[in-house]
Protein backbone atom coordinates (compact mmCIF):
# COMPACT_ATOMS: atom_id res chain seq x y z
CA UNK A 1 0.00 0.00 0.00
CA UNK A 2 2.85 2.35 0.87
CA UNK A 3 4.37 1.79 -2.57
CA UNK A 4 1.03 2.42 -4.30
CA UNK A 5 0.67 5.71 -2.39
CA UNK A 6 4.31 6.62 -3.15
CA UNK A 7 5.11 6.61 0.57
CA UNK A 8 2.67 9.48 1.19
CA UNK A 9 0.40 7.90 3.79
CA UNK A 10 -2.61 9.85 5.15
CA UNK A 11 -0.83 10.11 8.56
CA UNK A 12 -4.07 10.41 10.51
CA UNK A 13 -6.54 7.70 11.55
CA UNK A 14 -9.70 9.81 10.91
CA UNK A 15 -8.30 10.88 7.54
CA UNK A 16 -7.48 7.27 6.61
CA UNK A 17 -11.02 6.24 7.53
CA UNK A 18 -12.62 9.09 5.57
CA UNK A 19 -10.48 8.40 2.51
CA UNK A 20 -11.24 4.68 2.78
CA UNK A 21 -14.99 5.34 2.93
CA UNK A 22 -14.80 7.68 -0.08
CA UNK A 23 -12.76 5.12 -2.05
CA UNK A 24 -15.17 2.28 -1.27
CA UNK A 25 -18.22 4.45 -2.04
CA UNK A 26 -16.75 5.54 -5.37
CA UNK A 27 -15.57 2.04 -6.27
CA UNK A 28 -19.00 0.54 -5.56
CA UNK A 29 -21.17 3.58 -6.32
CA UNK A 30 -23.32 1.92 -9.03
CA UNK A 31 -24.12 -0.92 -6.61
CA UNK A 32 -24.35 0.99 -3.33
CA UNK A 33 -26.32 3.94 -4.71
CA UNK A 34 -28.04 2.79 -7.88
CA UNK A 35 -29.69 5.63 -9.70
CA UNK A 36 -28.79 7.95 -12.53
CA UNK A 37 -28.17 11.00 -10.36
CA UNK A 38 -26.08 9.30 -7.69
CA UNK A 39 -23.83 7.56 -10.22
CA UNK A 40 -23.50 10.85 -12.10
CA UNK A 41 -22.46 12.53 -8.83
CA UNK A 42 -19.89 9.79 -8.18
CA UNK A 43 -18.43 10.18 -11.69
CA UNK A 44 -18.18 13.97 -11.22
CA UNK A 45 -16.38 13.44 -7.90
CA UNK A 46 -13.85 11.12 -9.60
CA UNK A 47 -13.18 13.65 -12.36
CA UNK A 48 -12.97 16.64 -10.04
CA UNK A 49 -10.58 14.80 -7.72
CA UNK A 50 -8.15 14.57 -10.65
CA UNK A 51 -8.80 18.14 -11.77
CA UNK A 52 -8.30 19.54 -8.26
CA UNK A 53 -5.22 17.37 -7.66
CA UNK A 54 -3.66 18.71 -10.85
CA UNK A 55 -4.42 22.26 -9.72
CA UNK A 56 -2.94 21.54 -6.31
CA UNK A 57 0.31 20.52 -8.01
CA UNK A 58 0.47 24.11 -9.24
CA UNK A 59 -0.91 26.04 -6.30
CA UNK A 60 -0.21 23.85 -3.29
CA UNK A 61 3.14 22.42 -4.33
CA UNK A 62 4.48 25.04 -6.75
CA UNK A 63 2.94 28.20 -5.26
CA UNK A 64 1.75 29.20 -8.74
CA UNK A 65 -1.67 30.82 -9.11
CA UNK A 66 -3.37 30.04 -12.41
CA UNK A 67 -6.80 30.99 -13.70
CA UNK A 68 -6.47 28.90 -16.86
CA UNK A 69 -7.02 25.50 -15.34
CA UNK A 70 -10.56 25.31 -16.66
CA UNK A 71 -9.19 26.17 -20.08
CA UNK A 72 -6.89 23.13 -20.00
CA UNK A 73 -9.81 21.05 -18.72
CA UNK A 74 -11.90 22.32 -21.64
CA UNK A 75 -9.13 21.62 -24.17
CA UNK A 76 -9.15 17.97 -23.12
CA UNK A 77 -12.95 17.80 -23.28
CA UNK A 78 -13.08 19.44 -26.72
CA UNK A 79 -10.25 17.16 -27.88
CA UNK A 80 -12.37 14.07 -27.27
CA UNK A 81 -15.50 15.72 -28.68
CA UNK A 82 -13.79 16.85 -31.87
CA UNK A 83 -12.01 13.53 -32.39
CA UNK A 84 -15.24 11.58 -31.86
CA UNK A 85 -17.13 13.92 -34.18
CA UNK A 86 -14.60 13.70 -36.99
CA UNK A 87 -13.28 10.16 -36.58
CA UNK A 88 -16.59 8.59 -35.63
CA UNK A 89 -17.46 6.73 -32.44
CA UNK A 90 -14.70 4.43 -31.25
CA UNK A 91 -12.04 3.97 -28.63
CA UNK A 92 -9.44 5.13 -31.12
CA UNK A 93 -11.18 8.52 -31.30
CA UNK A 94 -11.26 8.74 -27.48
CA UNK A 95 -7.56 7.92 -27.31
CA UNK A 96 -6.55 10.31 -30.08
CA UNK A 97 -8.73 13.10 -28.63
CA UNK A 98 -7.38 12.60 -25.10
CA UNK A 99 -3.73 12.47 -26.15
CA UNK A 100 -4.10 15.42 -28.53
CA UNK A 101 -5.96 17.45 -25.87
CA UNK A 102 -3.25 16.74 -23.29
CA UNK A 103 -0.55 17.59 -25.82
CA UNK A 104 -2.17 20.88 -26.86
CA UNK A 105 -2.76 21.83 -23.21
CA UNK A 106 0.85 21.09 -22.29
CA UNK A 107 2.15 23.02 -25.31
CA UNK A 108 -0.04 26.03 -24.49
CA UNK A 109 1.08 25.86 -20.85
CA UNK A 110 4.70 25.77 -22.03
CA UNK A 111 4.24 28.93 -24.10
CA UNK A 112 2.39 30.78 -21.31
CA UNK A 113 4.92 29.61 -18.74
CA UNK A 114 8.00 30.59 -20.74
CA UNK A 115 6.56 34.04 -21.36
CA UNK A 116 5.35 34.77 -17.85
CA UNK A 117 7.00 32.54 -15.22
CA UNK A 118 10.41 33.92 -16.15
CA UNK A 119 9.46 37.22 -14.53
CA UNK A 120 7.20 36.83 -11.50
CA UNK A 121 4.56 34.26 -10.63
CA UNK A 122 1.91 37.00 -10.38
CA UNK A 123 2.31 37.77 -14.09
CA UNK A 124 1.54 34.14 -14.78
CA UNK A 125 -1.79 34.52 -12.92
CA UNK A 126 -2.70 37.62 -14.93
CA UNK A 127 -1.71 36.10 -18.26
CA UNK A 128 -3.60 32.87 -17.57
CA UNK A 129 -6.71 34.92 -16.82
CA UNK A 130 -6.38 36.78 -20.10
CA UNK A 131 -5.65 33.67 -22.17
CA UNK A 132 -8.50 31.70 -20.54
CA UNK A 133 -10.96 34.52 -21.31
CA UNK A 134 -9.70 34.74 -24.90
CA UNK A 135 -10.02 30.98 -25.43
CA UNK A 136 -13.55 30.95 -23.98
CA UNK A 137 -14.57 33.72 -26.40
CA UNK A 138 -12.82 31.95 -29.28
CA UNK A 139 -14.64 28.69 -28.58
CA UNK A 140 -17.97 30.54 -28.55
CA UNK A 141 -17.17 32.30 -31.81
CA UNK A 142 -15.82 29.32 -33.74
CA UNK A 143 -19.24 27.72 -33.92
CA UNK A 144 -18.42 25.80 -37.13
CA UNK A 145 -15.75 23.84 -35.29
CA UNK A 146 -16.82 23.87 -31.65
CA UNK A 147 -20.58 24.21 -31.90
CA UNK A 148 -20.38 27.67 -30.34
CA UNK A 149 -22.55 28.26 -27.29
CA UNK A 150 -24.54 25.10 -28.04
CA UNK A 151 -21.44 22.95 -27.75
CA UNK A 152 -20.96 19.53 -29.30
CA UNK A 153 -22.96 16.39 -28.68
CA UNK A 154 -21.14 13.29 -29.85
CA UNK A 155 -21.29 9.53 -29.63
CA UNK A 156 -18.92 7.44 -27.57
CA UNK A 157 -18.16 3.78 -28.40
CA UNK A 158 -21.21 1.56 -28.30
CA UNK A 159 -19.65 -0.40 -25.42
CA UNK A 160 -19.96 2.70 -23.23
CA UNK A 161 -23.62 3.37 -23.97
CA UNK A 162 -26.70 2.24 -22.01
CA UNK A 163 -27.88 0.15 -24.97
CA UNK A 164 -24.87 -2.18 -24.71
CA UNK A 165 -25.56 -5.16 -22.45
CA UNK A 166 -22.96 -7.63 -21.23
CA UNK A 167 -25.14 -9.56 -18.79
CA UNK A 168 -28.46 -9.40 -16.98
CA UNK A 169 -28.16 -7.91 -13.53
CA UNK A 170 -25.74 -8.00 -10.62
CA UNK A 171 -27.16 -7.08 -7.19
CA UNK A 172 -30.08 -5.50 -9.01
CA UNK A 173 -27.88 -3.33 -11.20
CA UNK A 174 -28.12 -3.60 -14.99
CA UNK A 175 -24.83 -4.68 -16.55
CA UNK A 176 -24.69 -2.25 -19.43
CA UNK A 177 -22.33 0.15 -21.18
CA UNK A 178 -23.09 2.97 -18.75
CA UNK A 179 -21.69 0.83 -15.95
CA UNK A 180 -18.56 0.25 -18.06
CA UNK A 181 -18.34 4.00 -18.73
CA UNK A 182 -18.47 4.66 -14.98
CA UNK A 183 -15.65 2.22 -14.31
CA UNK A 184 -13.61 3.71 -17.15
CA UNK A 185 -13.98 7.09 -15.43
CA UNK A 186 -13.26 5.63 -11.99
CA UNK A 187 -10.16 3.70 -13.04
CA UNK A 188 -8.89 6.53 -15.25
CA UNK A 189 -9.26 8.96 -12.35
CA UNK A 190 -7.65 6.56 -9.89
CA UNK A 191 -4.63 6.04 -12.15
CA UNK A 192 -4.23 9.78 -12.75
CA UNK A 193 -4.55 10.53 -9.03
CA UNK A 194 -1.91 7.93 -8.13
CA UNK A 195 0.30 9.38 -10.86
CA UNK A 196 -0.03 12.84 -9.31
CA UNK A 197 0.76 11.37 -5.90
CA UNK A 198 3.89 9.82 -7.40
CA UNK A 199 4.90 13.15 -8.95
CA UNK A 200 4.55 15.21 -5.77
CA UNK A 201 6.51 12.64 -3.77
CA UNK A 202 9.32 12.43 -6.32
CA UNK A 203 12.50 14.54 -6.16
CA UNK A 204 10.76 16.83 -8.68
CA UNK A 205 7.92 17.38 -6.21
CA UNK A 206 10.35 18.13 -3.39
CA UNK A 207 12.11 20.77 -5.49
CA UNK A 208 8.72 22.32 -6.27
CA UNK A 209 7.94 22.51 -2.56
CA UNK A 210 11.32 24.09 -1.92
CA UNK A 211 10.68 26.67 -4.65
CA UNK A 212 7.26 27.46 -3.21
CA UNK A 213 8.82 28.10 0.18
CA UNK A 214 11.75 30.20 -1.01
CA UNK A 215 12.71 30.39 -4.65
CA UNK A 216 16.03 32.14 -4.01
CA UNK A 217 17.18 29.44 -1.61
CA UNK A 218 16.25 26.79 -4.19
CA UNK A 219 18.25 28.64 -6.84
CA UNK A 220 21.20 29.07 -4.47
CA UNK A 221 21.32 25.27 -4.11
CA UNK A 222 21.38 24.85 -7.88
CA UNK A 223 17.80 24.45 -9.14
CA UNK A 224 16.52 26.48 -12.10
CA UNK A 225 13.23 27.79 -10.73
CA UNK A 226 11.81 28.68 -14.16
CA UNK A 227 12.44 25.18 -15.52
CA UNK A 228 10.70 23.52 -12.61
CA UNK A 229 7.77 25.91 -12.63
CA UNK A 230 7.24 25.50 -16.37
CA UNK A 231 7.50 21.71 -16.09
CA UNK A 232 4.92 21.71 -13.28
CA UNK A 233 2.62 23.93 -15.34
CA UNK A 234 2.84 21.63 -18.37
CA UNK A 235 2.26 18.50 -16.31
CA UNK A 236 -0.64 20.06 -14.46
CA UNK A 237 -2.20 21.26 -17.73
CA UNK A 238 -1.87 17.82 -19.33
CA UNK A 239 -3.52 16.08 -16.36
CA UNK A 240 -6.30 18.71 -16.27
CA UNK A 241 -6.88 18.05 -19.98
CA UNK A 242 -7.11 14.31 -19.34
CA UNK A 243 -9.67 15.01 -16.60
CA UNK A 244 -11.57 17.07 -19.19
CA UNK A 245 -11.44 14.13 -21.60
CA UNK A 246 -12.95 11.86 -18.95
CA UNK A 247 -15.66 14.45 -18.32
CA UNK A 248 -16.53 14.59 -22.02
CA UNK A 249 -16.60 10.79 -22.26
CA UNK A 250 -19.00 10.67 -19.32
CA UNK A 251 -21.32 13.44 -20.53
CA UNK A 252 -21.02 12.69 -24.28
CA UNK A 253 -21.37 16.43 -24.62
CA UNK A 254 -19.09 19.40 -24.31
CA UNK A 255 -19.95 23.10 -24.25
CA UNK A 256 -18.50 26.37 -22.94
CA UNK A 257 -20.62 26.26 -19.78
CA UNK A 258 -19.75 22.68 -18.87
CA UNK A 259 -16.03 22.75 -19.63
CA UNK A 260 -14.74 26.31 -19.86
CA UNK A 261 -16.71 28.51 -17.47
CA UNK A 262 -15.12 30.59 -14.74
CA UNK A 263 -17.57 28.96 -12.29
CA UNK A 264 -15.66 25.71 -12.63
CA UNK A 265 -12.43 27.60 -11.89
CA UNK A 266 -13.98 28.99 -8.70
CA UNK A 267 -15.18 25.51 -7.75
CA UNK A 268 -11.64 24.18 -8.17
CA UNK A 269 -10.26 26.94 -5.94
CA UNK A 270 -12.90 26.21 -3.28
CA UNK A 271 -12.16 22.48 -3.40
CA UNK A 272 -8.42 23.05 -3.01
CA UNK A 273 -8.92 25.43 -0.07
CA UNK A 274 -11.53 23.30 1.69
CA UNK A 275 -9.58 20.06 1.25
CA UNK A 276 -6.21 21.55 2.10
CA UNK A 277 -3.51 22.96 -0.12
CA UNK A 278 -0.27 21.08 -0.68
CA UNK A 279 -1.74 17.66 -0.05
CA UNK A 280 -3.18 15.46 -2.76
CA UNK A 281 -5.65 13.96 -0.29
CA UNK A 282 -7.12 17.42 0.12
CA UNK A 283 -8.29 17.16 -3.49
CA UNK A 284 -10.26 14.00 -2.61
CA UNK A 285 -11.94 15.58 0.42
CA UNK A 286 -12.55 18.97 -1.21
CA UNK A 287 -14.00 17.56 -4.43
CA UNK A 288 -16.21 15.08 -2.57
CA UNK A 289 -17.61 17.69 -0.18
CA UNK A 290 -18.29 20.36 -2.78
CA UNK A 291 -19.74 18.10 -5.48
CA UNK A 292 -22.07 16.49 -2.93
CA UNK A 293 -23.03 19.92 -1.59
CA UNK A 294 -23.73 21.21 -5.09
CA UNK A 295 -25.87 18.20 -5.91
CA UNK A 296 -27.71 17.57 -2.66
CA UNK A 297 -27.67 20.72 -0.52
CA UNK A 298 -30.71 22.06 -2.37
CA UNK A 299 -32.66 18.86 -1.68
CA UNK A 300 -31.52 18.74 1.92
CA UNK A 301 -32.64 22.31 2.49
CA UNK A 302 -35.99 21.56 0.87
CA UNK A 303 -36.50 18.78 3.42
CA UNK A 304 -35.31 21.01 6.29
CA UNK A 305 -37.63 23.78 5.17
CA UNK A 306 -40.55 21.34 5.25
CA UNK A 307 -39.62 20.20 8.77
CA UNK A 308 -39.65 23.73 10.20
CA UNK A 309 -42.73 24.76 8.23
CA UNK A 310 -45.01 26.89 10.43
CA UNK A 311 -42.18 28.43 12.43
CA UNK A 312 -41.31 32.09 11.83
CA UNK A 313 -38.34 33.06 9.58
CA UNK A 314 -36.70 29.59 9.50
CA UNK A 315 -38.66 28.19 6.50
CA UNK A 316 -37.66 31.27 4.52
CA UNK A 317 -34.03 30.96 5.58
CA UNK A 318 -33.92 27.26 4.75
CA UNK A 319 -35.79 27.62 1.47
CA UNK A 320 -34.26 25.42 -1.22
CA UNK A 321 -33.80 28.50 -3.39
CA UNK A 322 -31.25 29.84 -0.91
CA UNK A 323 -28.86 26.88 -1.22
CA UNK A 324 -26.12 28.99 -2.78
CA UNK A 325 -26.22 31.36 0.20
CA UNK A 326 -25.73 28.43 2.58
CA UNK A 327 -23.02 26.98 0.41
CA UNK A 328 -21.21 30.32 0.81
CA UNK A 329 -21.74 30.23 4.56
CA UNK A 330 -20.38 26.68 4.71
CA UNK A 331 -17.32 27.79 2.75
CA UNK A 332 -16.64 30.73 5.11
CA UNK A 333 -17.05 28.47 8.14
CA UNK A 334 -14.75 25.82 6.69
CA UNK A 335 -12.03 28.39 5.97
CA UNK A 336 -12.47 29.86 9.47
CA UNK A 337 -12.34 26.54 11.32
CA UNK A 338 -10.01 24.71 8.91
CA UNK A 339 -7.51 27.32 7.71
CA UNK A 340 -5.17 24.54 6.59
CA UNK A 341 -8.03 22.62 5.05
CA UNK A 342 -9.74 19.50 6.31
CA UNK A 343 -6.65 17.38 5.71
CA UNK A 344 -4.35 19.86 7.47
CA UNK A 345 -6.68 19.92 10.47
CA UNK A 346 -7.03 16.16 10.66
CA UNK A 347 -3.27 15.65 10.39
CA UNK A 348 -2.66 18.21 13.14
CA UNK A 349 -4.99 16.25 15.45
CA UNK A 350 -3.23 12.89 14.99
CA UNK B 1 51.27 31.66 -3.28
CA UNK B 2 48.65 29.93 -5.49
CA UNK B 3 45.95 31.83 -7.37
CA UNK B 4 42.98 32.79 -5.23
CA UNK B 5 39.82 30.68 -5.65
CA UNK B 6 37.73 33.85 -5.87
CA UNK B 7 38.59 37.35 -6.94
CA UNK B 8 36.29 40.39 -7.09
CA UNK B 9 37.52 43.26 -9.23
CA UNK B 10 35.79 46.63 -8.89
CA UNK B 11 32.33 45.21 -8.26
CA UNK B 12 29.42 47.65 -8.17
CA UNK B 13 25.93 46.49 -7.16
CA UNK B 14 22.80 48.61 -7.17
CA UNK B 15 19.57 47.55 -5.48
CA UNK B 16 16.75 49.71 -6.82
CA UNK B 17 18.05 53.29 -6.56
CA UNK B 18 20.61 52.44 -3.87
CA UNK B 19 24.28 52.00 -4.75
CA UNK B 20 25.21 49.32 -2.23
CA UNK B 21 28.57 48.07 -3.49
CA UNK B 22 30.84 50.76 -4.89
CA UNK B 23 33.89 49.09 -6.36
CA UNK B 24 34.58 46.10 -4.12
CA UNK B 25 37.93 44.38 -4.58
CA UNK B 26 38.42 41.09 -2.75
CA UNK B 27 40.58 37.99 -2.91
CA UNK B 28 39.69 34.68 -1.27
CA UNK B 29 42.73 32.39 -1.05
CA UNK B 30 42.36 28.68 -1.65
CA UNK B 31 42.03 26.48 1.44
CA UNK B 32 41.68 29.32 3.93
CA UNK B 33 38.98 31.09 5.89
CA UNK B 34 38.60 34.69 4.77
CA UNK B 35 36.61 36.94 7.07
CA UNK B 36 34.43 39.72 5.74
CA UNK B 37 33.94 42.21 8.54
CA UNK B 38 32.39 45.61 9.05
CA UNK B 39 29.57 47.41 10.74
CA UNK B 40 25.92 46.67 9.94
CA UNK B 41 24.71 47.85 6.57
CA UNK B 42 28.11 48.29 4.90
CA UNK B 43 27.45 45.70 2.17
CA UNK B 44 28.76 42.38 3.52
CA UNK B 45 25.60 40.37 2.79
CA UNK B 46 25.19 42.14 -0.56
CA UNK B 47 28.74 41.09 -1.45
CA UNK B 48 27.91 37.42 -0.79
CA UNK B 49 24.61 37.70 -2.64
CA UNK B 50 26.32 39.35 -5.59
CA UNK B 51 28.84 36.51 -5.74
CA UNK B 52 26.07 33.89 -5.75
CA UNK B 53 24.19 35.89 -8.42
CA UNK B 54 21.13 36.95 -6.42
CA UNK B 55 22.02 40.56 -7.12
CA UNK B 56 23.68 41.35 -10.42
CA UNK B 57 27.00 43.20 -10.44
CA UNK B 58 26.43 46.26 -12.60
CA UNK B 59 30.13 46.70 -13.10
CA UNK B 60 33.28 44.75 -12.38
CA UNK B 61 34.23 41.09 -12.56
CA UNK B 62 33.76 38.11 -10.24
CA UNK B 63 36.28 35.40 -11.04
CA UNK B 64 35.88 31.87 -9.69
CA UNK B 65 39.09 30.01 -10.46
CA UNK B 66 39.70 32.56 -13.20
CA UNK B 67 36.26 32.16 -14.82
CA UNK B 68 34.01 35.22 -14.82
CA UNK B 69 30.75 34.21 -13.10
CA UNK B 70 29.27 37.69 -12.81
CA UNK B 71 26.76 37.05 -15.62
CA UNK B 72 25.97 33.46 -14.73
CA UNK B 73 22.56 32.60 -13.23
CA UNK B 74 22.49 31.62 -9.56
CA UNK B 75 21.85 27.87 -10.12
CA UNK B 76 24.82 27.67 -12.51
CA UNK B 77 27.06 29.35 -9.93
CA UNK B 78 25.83 26.93 -7.26
CA UNK B 79 26.45 23.94 -9.55
CA UNK B 80 29.90 25.29 -10.31
CA UNK B 81 30.68 24.45 -6.69
CA UNK B 82 29.73 27.50 -4.64
CA UNK B 83 27.88 26.56 -1.45
CA UNK B 84 25.85 29.39 0.06
CA UNK B 85 24.57 29.54 3.63
CA UNK B 86 22.24 32.53 3.97
CA UNK B 87 21.66 34.29 7.25
CA UNK B 88 18.36 33.67 9.07
CA UNK B 89 18.41 29.85 8.93
CA UNK B 90 17.81 29.27 5.25
CA UNK B 91 16.07 25.93 5.35
CA UNK B 92 12.92 24.53 3.77
CA UNK B 93 10.58 24.26 6.74
CA UNK B 94 7.93 22.09 5.05
CA UNK B 95 10.42 19.41 4.07
CA UNK B 96 12.03 16.90 6.41
CA UNK B 97 15.67 17.14 7.46
CA UNK B 98 16.39 14.23 5.13
CA UNK B 99 14.67 15.94 2.19
CA UNK B 100 16.54 19.18 2.87
CA UNK B 101 19.84 17.30 2.76
CA UNK B 102 18.95 15.28 -0.35
CA UNK B 103 17.96 18.48 -2.17
CA UNK B 104 21.29 20.04 -1.30
CA UNK B 105 23.24 17.12 -2.78
CA UNK B 106 22.82 18.32 -6.35
CA UNK B 107 25.55 16.20 -7.92
CA UNK B 108 24.09 12.84 -6.92
CA UNK B 109 23.22 10.64 -3.95
CA UNK B 110 24.72 11.66 -0.61
CA UNK B 111 28.04 10.00 0.18
CA UNK B 112 27.35 7.92 3.37
CA UNK B 113 30.80 8.65 4.79
CA UNK B 114 30.31 12.38 4.33
CA UNK B 115 26.86 12.15 5.92
CA UNK B 116 28.35 10.35 8.92
CA UNK B 117 30.89 13.14 9.22
CA UNK B 118 28.07 15.73 9.15
CA UNK B 119 26.16 13.74 11.79
CA UNK B 120 29.27 13.62 13.97
CA UNK B 121 29.33 17.42 13.97
CA UNK B 122 25.58 17.94 14.22
CA UNK B 123 24.12 14.90 16.09
CA UNK B 124 20.59 16.41 16.34
CA UNK B 125 20.24 16.15 12.57
CA UNK B 126 20.52 12.37 12.82
CA UNK B 127 17.99 12.30 15.66
CA UNK B 128 15.46 14.40 13.72
CA UNK B 129 16.33 12.97 10.27
CA UNK B 130 12.69 12.19 9.42
CA UNK B 131 11.19 15.26 11.14
CA UNK B 132 9.92 18.35 9.39
CA UNK B 133 12.63 21.00 9.44
CA UNK B 134 10.06 23.60 10.54
CA UNK B 135 9.71 21.78 13.87
CA UNK B 136 13.42 22.09 14.74
CA UNK B 137 14.71 24.62 17.26
CA UNK B 138 16.47 27.76 16.02
CA UNK B 139 19.92 26.29 16.63
CA UNK B 140 19.03 23.01 14.92
CA UNK B 141 17.70 24.92 11.91
CA UNK B 142 21.01 26.73 11.63
CA UNK B 143 22.85 23.40 11.93
CA UNK B 144 20.76 22.11 9.04
CA UNK B 145 21.45 25.24 7.04
CA UNK B 146 25.21 24.73 7.36
CA UNK B 147 24.97 20.95 7.02
CA UNK B 148 23.23 21.43 3.66
CA UNK B 149 26.26 23.25 2.35
CA UNK B 150 28.61 20.67 3.89
CA UNK B 151 26.82 17.61 2.51
CA UNK B 152 28.90 17.85 -0.65
CA UNK B 153 32.42 19.08 -1.13
CA UNK B 154 32.27 22.60 -2.61
CA UNK B 155 34.97 24.65 -4.24
CA UNK B 156 33.97 27.65 -2.16
CA UNK B 157 31.65 28.24 0.80
CA UNK B 158 29.90 31.57 1.30
CA UNK B 159 28.59 31.70 4.85
CA UNK B 160 26.59 34.63 6.16
CA UNK B 161 26.52 35.19 9.92
CA UNK B 162 26.12 31.55 11.01
CA UNK B 163 26.06 32.36 14.74
CA UNK B 164 23.61 35.25 14.62
CA UNK B 165 21.02 35.05 17.39
CA UNK B 166 22.16 31.65 18.68
CA UNK B 167 22.75 30.49 22.26
CA UNK B 168 26.44 30.23 23.34
CA UNK B 169 26.35 26.42 23.38
CA UNK B 170 25.11 26.33 19.78
CA UNK B 171 27.67 28.95 18.74
CA UNK B 172 30.49 26.66 19.88
CA UNK B 173 28.97 23.81 17.82
CA UNK B 174 28.87 26.09 14.78
CA UNK B 175 32.46 27.18 15.36
CA UNK B 176 33.54 23.55 15.63
CA UNK B 177 31.75 22.72 12.37
CA UNK B 178 33.48 25.55 10.54
CA UNK B 179 36.82 24.55 12.07
CA UNK B 180 36.37 20.97 10.81
CA UNK B 181 35.48 22.30 7.39
CA UNK B 182 38.60 24.46 7.46
CA UNK B 183 40.75 21.49 8.48
CA UNK B 184 39.49 19.65 5.39
CA UNK B 185 41.08 22.38 3.30
CA UNK B 186 37.87 24.16 2.34
CA UNK B 187 37.92 27.70 0.97
CA UNK B 188 35.50 29.81 2.98
CA UNK B 189 34.33 33.41 2.78
CA UNK B 190 32.71 34.08 6.11
CA UNK B 191 30.68 37.06 7.31
CA UNK B 192 30.67 36.96 11.10
CA UNK B 193 29.82 39.52 13.75
CA UNK B 194 30.95 37.35 16.65
CA UNK B 195 34.58 38.44 17.02
CA UNK B 196 35.70 35.50 19.14
CA UNK B 197 34.52 33.14 16.39
CA UNK B 198 36.10 35.37 13.75
CA UNK B 199 39.40 35.46 15.63
CA UNK B 200 39.43 31.69 16.12
CA UNK B 201 38.66 30.80 12.52
CA UNK B 202 39.89 33.60 10.30
CA UNK B 203 43.11 33.42 8.32
CA UNK B 204 42.64 36.55 6.26
CA UNK B 205 40.40 39.48 7.03
CA UNK B 206 38.72 42.15 4.92
CA UNK B 207 36.91 45.11 6.38
CA UNK B 208 34.18 46.93 4.50
CA UNK B 209 32.72 50.36 4.97
CA UNK B 210 30.14 52.17 2.88
CA UNK B 211 30.18 49.60 0.05
CA UNK B 212 33.97 49.51 -0.32
CA UNK B 213 36.82 47.39 1.00
CA UNK B 214 38.80 49.63 3.31
CA UNK B 215 41.33 47.16 4.69
CA UNK B 216 42.68 43.74 3.80
CA UNK B 217 45.25 41.78 5.74
CA UNK B 218 45.73 38.93 8.19
CA UNK B 219 43.15 38.21 10.91
CA UNK B 220 45.95 37.81 13.45
CA UNK B 221 47.12 41.36 12.71
CA UNK B 222 43.63 42.83 13.03
CA UNK B 223 42.73 40.91 16.17
CA UNK B 224 45.80 42.14 18.07
CA UNK B 225 45.61 45.79 17.04
CA UNK B 226 42.86 47.50 19.04
CA UNK B 227 43.62 50.89 17.50
CA UNK B 228 43.21 49.47 14.01
CA UNK B 229 39.91 47.85 14.96
CA UNK B 230 38.70 51.13 16.42
CA UNK B 231 39.67 52.99 13.26
CA UNK B 232 38.15 50.45 10.83
CA UNK B 233 35.01 49.38 12.65
CA UNK B 234 34.52 51.96 15.34
CA UNK B 235 34.92 49.37 18.11
CA UNK B 236 37.42 47.05 19.67
CA UNK B 237 37.21 43.24 19.45
CA UNK B 238 38.31 43.03 23.05
CA UNK B 239 34.95 44.43 24.04
CA UNK B 240 33.23 41.37 22.49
Amino acid sequence: MKAVLSGDMPRSVPLTLILGVILVCLALAPFLFPGVRTVDTAARICIFVVLVASYDLLLGYGGIVSFAHTMFFGIGAYGVALASTHMGRGFDALLVGSVAGAGVAAALALVIGLFSLRVRAIFFAMITLAVASAVAVLVSQLSGLTGGEDGLTFQTPRALGPAFKFGDELFGVKLNGKLLAYYLIFLGSLILFLLMLRVVNSPFGRVLQAIRENDFRAEAIGYRVVHYRVAATCLSAAVAALAGSLYAIWLRYVGPDTALSMEIMIDILLMVVIGGMGTMYGAVIGATLLVIAQNYLQNLMGVASGVVDGLPVLPELLSADRWLLWLGVLFILSVYFFPTGVVGRLRARK
Amino acid sequence: MSDPILRLEGVYTNIAQYHILQGVDLEVPRGAVTMLLGRNGVGKTTTLRTIIGHWRAHQGRILLDGEDISRMPTPAIARAGVGFVPEEMGIFADLTVEENMILAAVSGPIDPARLDWVFSIFPPLKTFWKSEAGNLSGGQKQMLSIARAMVEERRLYLIDEPTKGLAPAIISTMARALKELKEQGASILLVEQNFSVARALGDGANVMDDGRMIWSGQMAELSTDAALQERLMGLSMEAH
